[in-house]
């Protein structure tokens, strides 16, 4: 057993949980006999090896790092947003539709356009569920699974029924939006080889100081995290919790929104029918579980799951081994972050005075008074009902 | 057409696209009376089409007739085996359940997928050989107007599932280990001090529903799909959870609403044969079991309607 600090602690469970992720995915190799060594020195290569693939994964990684905020917002409030990926398609859709109905109209008024119409596509997606909890009780980890589905066929029937004919090419795609509303810039586009890489990145990077900011610095965000911490003491100090619940879901809608954004003005500058559920959105709730909430965690889990998204396909060519060990390895590594209690069993943590007076109180308090004490479990918003 | 057949295509469809959502949502009621949110049953039907197609594919040449049936017991195999991942992270090991379930969501899509191309180097497998097809009640199909719509040519998985929702309601609550169950689901402290195994119980809770999501995703493969793809079940297994919310956690309940979502789904797909029906834009359909779950949950405002201690973690005290 290794004696650590708190802090410590903190970085290593996400760095083990990693490791034995990639472990996993390399014992799934080793038993369909392909090559671990070659499959991920060929991710590496797929990923980082050339400017070009670099520039893919900084683009992979943008929209990732939007739903991430925007699943750590809501999950600083006690709530789990699962409708990232319906929020950001609603951002896509959005922000593609206003793109296409006012071609002309100048870069510095329809780029703010596209994206703000887009932002708030998600933001009402989130609503929904935020206004149900805050004023009805109403769980939202059920009402954002199935909003997921209702904006997924919704968008499909908007495309192909309430649009435009003129601005579809075919049933199952939409025209490129026009220049203007692009978010491609040309200078970087050609440093990076010409990948798909995209001014998203920038909003993304921005995106993370202003949610720091936010939630550390301003009394909104002061409020959210205390209706999280507890929502009966945030009562009883004055501050409002439906109102927080509703502007936490918002908050979180807004960013996942902007994810679908830089997807569709960026990434692929059309919209086109979707089947399944945008993988962005429990991709990006993945980044955020990994990198623990945190601007600079959200950042570097991030960069890690588009190096292995990019990577998979180089690897998928490069060694032959399926692209969906990736998800695999994705998958693994959530499971053992979602298990931290066990891996921090492998710690003794070392402890100050602080935390042991806080350790013997919790044990007082949980062997005495558990049952009248607000349920903390709610917080985790697992509670349905 | 005539009105008859009319209905008994209605009928026959709904009973078809109603049966794998009947079997997963009344395995989800087991899951949620023991206290553990399941929200990983898309992934369980994932796993159970998935070694559903695979069983079929490889031994159709031997057991013939009785492949489909077999391979229902090998998806309910499976289907316990990856909810076993569920139950151990959140039963021992206090992993919050909602990532638990993502995690399994996520898990089951790509280990599939990885599968069937590692092993038929393509990502989609063959038609199966054998598959339910259609069965005719002996005796009562011969009842006019009521045989013809209920018991020609129609499904017996479809009246299977029935029964084993009216037996599970049975277990659930009128026998000792229903109460048991509920008890360890509503409160796992009360249980516990009255000698209630209560990770015991939590964990047949959780095993049952990934035997009946298995088997669910096995029906949906060998009646609806005939092939395994990334494409098999989408949503089929949320569509199940809301079933099962829609029915209020009573495995009985589950059965109605999945009838019904079965019901609304079917209309999507054949809804072009029929008169009046053709008119109404599939998105409707499509999106009708969601939206009305969300106005289920919203219209029993405040009302506890599911077990007392769901989506927590029992930790017992030394």
């Amino acid at each position: 057993m290794l004696r650590v600090s708190q802090p410590v602690k903190k970085i290593l469970v996400p760095l083990i949980s990693i490791i034995l992720g990639f472990l996993v995915g390399a014992i799934v190799m080793l038993i369909f006999s392909y090559s671990p060594m070659q499959a991920y020195s060929s991710m590496l290569r797929g990923a980082l090896g050339t400017s070009s693939a670099i520039g893919e994964t900084l683009r992979q990684a943008t929209p990732l790092i939007f739903t991430a905020l925007g699943f750590s917002v809501a999950s600083s409030a006690g709530f789990f947003n699962i409708g990232l990926s319906g929020q950001a398609l609603a951002g896509w859709i959005g922000s593609i539709w206003i793109a296409l109905a006012f071609p002309n109209l100048p870069t510095y008024i329809l780029l703010p356009l596209a994206i703000l119409v887009g932002a708030l596509a998600g933001a009402i997606t989130a609503a929904v569920p935020g206004v149900l909890r805050a004023f009805f009780g109403t769980s939202e980890v059920i009402v954002t699974i199935m909003l997921n589905y209702v904006v997924l066929y919704l968008s499909t029937y908007l495309m192909q029924n309430i649009m435009p004919k003129s601005f579809r090419t075919s049933q199952d795609a939409t025209q490129s939006i026009s220049a203007h509303a692009s978010l491609r810039m040309s200078w970087l586009s050609d440093l990076f080889g010409g990948s798909r890489i995209n001014g998203g990145l920038f909003l993304a990077l921005i995106a993370l100081v202003a949610v720091w900011f936010i939630m550390k610095k301003t009394t909104l965000g002061f409020e959210i995290r205390s209706v999280g911490m507890n929502p009966f003491a945030s009562e009883y100090a004055g501050m409002s919790s439906k109102r927080t619940i509703i502007m936490s879901m918002v908050l979180s809608g807004i960013l996942a929104g902007l994810g679908g954004v830089v997807e569709g003005l960026g990434t692929y500058q059309n919209f086109f029918t979707q089947t399944a559920s945008l993988s962005i959105g429990f991709d990006g709730m993945a980044v955020s579980l990994l990198g623990s909430g945190s601007s600079v965690g959200i950042l570097l889990s991030g960069i890690l799951f588009s190096v292995l998204k990019i990577g998979g396909l180089g690897m998928q060519t490069g060694a032959g081994v399926p692209f969906e060990i990736v998800n695999i390895v994705v998958a693994s590594i959530i499971f053992f972050v979602a298990i931290d209690y066990v891996i921090g069993l492998l710690f003794k943590q070392r402890q100050t005075r602080e935390t042991e007076q806080i350790a013997t109180q919790k044990t007082q308090t949980s062997t005495t008074t558990s049952s009248d004490i607000p349920d903390n479990q709610e917080k985790k918003g697992g509670r349905i009902s | 057409m005539n009105m008859v057949s009319m209905i008994a295509l209605i009928v026959s469809s709904m009973l078809v696209f109603s049966t794998p959502l009947i079997f997963t949502a009344v395995g989800g009621t087991f899951s949620e009376h023991s206290g553990v949110v399941n929200v990983g049953l898309e992934g369980i039907m994932v796993m159970g089409a998935f070694s559903a197609v695979v069983f079929n594919l490889t031994f159709a040449d031997t057991f013939g007739k009785a492949t489909p049936w077999l391979a229902l017991i090998v998806a309910g195999v499976v289907g316990i085996a990856i909810s076993a991942l569920h139950a151990v992270a959140t039963i021992n090991f206090r992993a919050d359940h909602i990532v638990s379930g993502t995690v399994i969501n996520l898990l089951a899509p790509a280990l599939s997928v990885f599968l069937v191309k590692a092993i038929y180097a393509k990502g989609q497998t063959d038609n199966i050989a054998q598959s339910f097809g259609y069965f005719s009640f002996p005796g009562l199909s011969k009842i006019p107007v009521i045989g013809q719509i209920f018991f020609k040519n129609t499904s017996v998985m479809a009246y299977i599932a029935i029964v084993i929702a009216i037996i599970a309601w049975w277990i659930q609550f009128r026998t000792k280990f229903g109460l048991r169950l509920r008890s360890v689901g509503e409160n796992p402290q009360a249980a516990d001090t009255l000698g209630i195994n209560v990770y015991g119980y939590k964990y047949a809770g959780v095993l049952l529903s990934g035997l009946l999501g298995g088997i669910g995703g096995a029906v949906f493969a060998q009646s609806i799909s005939g092939n395994f793809s990334a494409g098999t079940i989408v949503g089929q297994g949320f569509i199940s959870m809301a079933a099962m919310i829609f029915g209020k956690w009573n495995p009985i309940g589950a059965m109605g609403a999945a009838l019904f979502f079965g019901f609304a789904q079917s209309l999507s797909i054949i809804g072009g044969q029929l008169p009046g029906i053709s008119k109404i834009p599939s998105v409707y359909l499509q999106c009708a079991p969601y939206v009305l779950t969300i106005l289920v949950l919203v219209l029993f405002l405040g009302k506890a309607v599911g077990p007392k201690a769901n989506g927590t973690n029992y930790i017992k005290s030394k």
